[in-house]
């Protein structure tokens, strides 16, 4: 313990003594970590941003889309939900509540026109119990209502980037815009949510009435729609998910053995698969990234090797009073692991504070966070290159001879 | 203590027909041939010798910095010319004391930590380091310089720092390699005079040079010429007590 204490105070002794150049050793080291670090940073902070987007659909939350397996598919099979299977659900399924269907009509590609100008934009078919968890709702006017919906009224509710495109007054209720072909009037301006990684304009989109929108699908003989409900109880999520699947398989008419031609998705679900690809991704980027760090070891190889050269005379004398093999190796090694560990840390911070001044220069980014397992895995990953680099130099040094190293000028 | 009073009347140290032998390039150098030689406990020898004589290798072989490529070697009873690495090591650590002719002192501690290193090699507590390491600076006269640097003390507090270090562990044997080597007369003889001191003590010293003014110290003379010992005189004790040592 004694000799493991004081194999460290000689090694930081070291260090101190050659500030500047252990500062200069370890760049190599600082602008690796610091690359890893801020691109993780980075991409975590996305994830984040784009998982709080789900969580608005809340703990209680399912989504039912149609999905195909691959097999399936290729057999030339179709998948779809249909208003049928919402009033299925509706009618069957206990323990549910806001049974909301999304027909989305047009993603950014439905022209919309005010006066003479026009514009693309999506355009979905909701009821009223649609926006949730207060993530959207009207600043002005109202959202479809339950009236609209029985009535097929020819009613909008439209994102704010519309009145900017269509130069719609500031106060847009009561106007009228075209759809299709058919004059809605606006009743209602929703939030401003922003946009979607700097890419995707969410405030770009017409709400319309379900049933208006399922007749406006006329030509298709039957929509495809998301349905989005909400359990009563969170702890009841399996068995209401089984009742589901029973009640459309049955609607679908599948038979025992057959794959779902649907899925359903929870939150929880979503945000899982997003997070761990999320996570594979900063893995993959930062040990890309990483192979800098390689570099940074080969620079203090470079360095310990000098060191231990100018250092023979001391490293005989201390041989001459007693030192093992053992002694002069752990010393070396350590020095070499603190130096490299010094640089990880030195990194860190600056890798940290990098994705932090991206964050407040480009909107893009939601924010930087740095995980726990990246500190672990990049400080871990330095103390190992500081080990497996400072080994030559070290087994050098506890290698010598101690008469010719007493004897080196 | 019961070992030392055991083997009181067998050799400190026995060597037997030791031989070193180099290769330099193509050729072998017999740096020593068959050196016989037993030096007891408490004795004062100088060995004596032009440079090329062989008298630094018996010192590095005596001092287990170096082995023997033939012979025997006992210390203390115990057989060092074919321990390996570590058991050297710890031999040099507990049974020996090095004083160096350019003192060897690590340049970047100061000489409380100069003393303390060696303790470190026997996994003594820095507590206790400290102390035995404070009180044998004290003992060389060097107790207000505990906190000074090599660079900041005369050649002479240096080669007293070196000896205090030799001594903190207590060892068998005090190997000095031209201690004064690199001193002025009058701080050569002040160390000459604290080896006399030790001597009296009860250490065991055995001296390098090829001074033979400073040979004179000694109680005993080993001459070595060409690898092997040519002459062993011994001046009488100079010194007084023998049961210091016990």
């Amino acid at each position: 313990m004694a000799r493991l204490a004081e194999a460290l105070r000689a090694a930081l002794g070291a260090i101190r003594a050659h500030l500047l150049r252990a500062a200069l050793t370890v760049l190599g080291m600082v602008i690796g970590v610091a690359a890893v670090i801020a691109v993780v940073a980075l991409l975590q902070g996305f994830g984040q941003s784009i998982t709080q987007q789900f969580r608005n659909l809340g703990a209680n939350g399912l989504v039912i889309v149609a999905y195909l397996p691959q097999k399936a598919a290729l057999e030339g099979r179709i998948a779809r939900i249909t208003p049928d299977d919402l009033l299925a659900i509706r009618q069957r399924v206990a323990g549910v509540r806001d049974v909301v269907p999304l027909l989305p009509l047009a993603q950014f590609s439905a022209e919309v026109r005010y006066g003479s100008r026009s514009s693309n934009t999506s355009v979905s078919g909701t009821t009223s119990g649609f926006p949730r968890n207060g993530a959207r709702y009207p600043v002005q006017g109202r959202f479809v209502v339950a009236g609209d919906d029985t009535t097929r009224r020819p009613v909008a509710v439209i994102g704010q980037t519309l009145i900017k495109d269509l130069h719609l007054p500031a106060d847009p209720e009561g106007h009228f815009i075209q759809l299709f072909g058919t004059w809605f009037k606006v009743v209602g301006v929703l939030n401003k949510v922003g946009t979607l990684v700097g890419l995707i304009d969410r405030d770009n989109l017409v709400y319309i009435p379900y049933t208006t929108a399922v007749s406006l699908s006329g030509a298709l003989t039957a929509p495809n729609i998301v349905i989005q409900l909400d359990v009563d109880n969170a702890r009841a999520i399996k068995p209401v998910e089984a009742r589901i699947t029973a009640v459309l398989r049955r609607q679908h008419h599948l038979l025992p053995g057959e794959a779902d031609d649907f899925k359903i998705q929870s939150a929880a679900e979503l945000t899982k698969a997003l997070t761990s690809a999320l996570d594979s991704a900063s893995l993959i980027l930062g040990a890309i990234v990483g192979i800098s760090l390689l570099v940074g070891g080969v620079g203090i190889m470079n360095v310990m090797l000098v060191s231990v050269t100018e250092r023979t005379r001391e490293i005989g004398i201390q041989k001459s009073l007693g030192a093992t093999r053992a002694d002069i190796l752990l010393q070396f090694l350590l020095e070499a692991v603190l130096l490299s560990l010094l640089g990880g840390l030195v990194g860190l911070a600056l890798g940290y504070g990098i994705g932090k001044l991206v964050v407040h220069l480009v909107p893009a980014f939601a924010g930087a966070i740095v995980p726990g397992w990246t500190i672990a895995l990049s400080l871990g990953f330095t103390a190992a290159v500081g080990l497996v680099f400072g080994i030559t130099p070290a087994a050098k040094a506890a290698a010598l001879d101690p008469i010719e190293a007493l004897r080196y000028e | 203590m019961s070992v030392a009073l055991a083997t009181d009347t067998a050799p400190l140290l026995e060597l037997r027909g030791i031989g070193k032998r180099y290769r330099m390039g193509e050729t072998d150098v017999d740096a020593l041939r068959g050196v016989d030689l037993a030096i007891a406990r408490n004795e004062y020898v100088a060995f004596i010798g032009p440079s090329g004589s062989g008298k630094t290798t018996l010192m590095n072989i005596v001092g287990c910095l170096d082995r023997p490529s033939s012979g025997s070697y006992l210390l203390n009873g115990q057989r060092v010319a074919d321990l390996d690495d570590n058991a050297l090591a710890r031999i040099r650590n507990r049974e020996i004391g090095f004083v160096f002719q350019n003192f060897n002192l690590l340049g970047r501690a100061d000489a409380l930590h100069n003393v303390m290193q060696p303790l470190v090699y026997r996994g003594i507590k820095l507590r206790e380091r400290r102390q035995l390491a404070t009180a044998a600076l004290t003992g060389v006269g060097l107790g207000d310089r505990l906190d000074h640097r090599p660079n900041q003390l005369s050649g002479g507090q240096r080669q007293r720092v070196a000896i205090a270090r030799a001594l903190v562990g207590k060892p068998s044997i005090l190997l000095a390699d031209e201690p004064t080597g690199n001193l002025d007369s009058t701080t050569a003889r002040e160390i000459m005079a604290m080896f006399a001191t030790l001597h009296r003590a009860g250490n065991t010293i055995i001296l390098v040079t090829h001074d033979a003014e400073v040979a004179a110290h000694a109680e005993r003379t080993v001459a070595i010429r060409d690898g092997q010992v040519i002459g062993d005189t011994r001046h009488g004790r100079k010194g007084t007590a023998h049961g210091a040592a016990g």
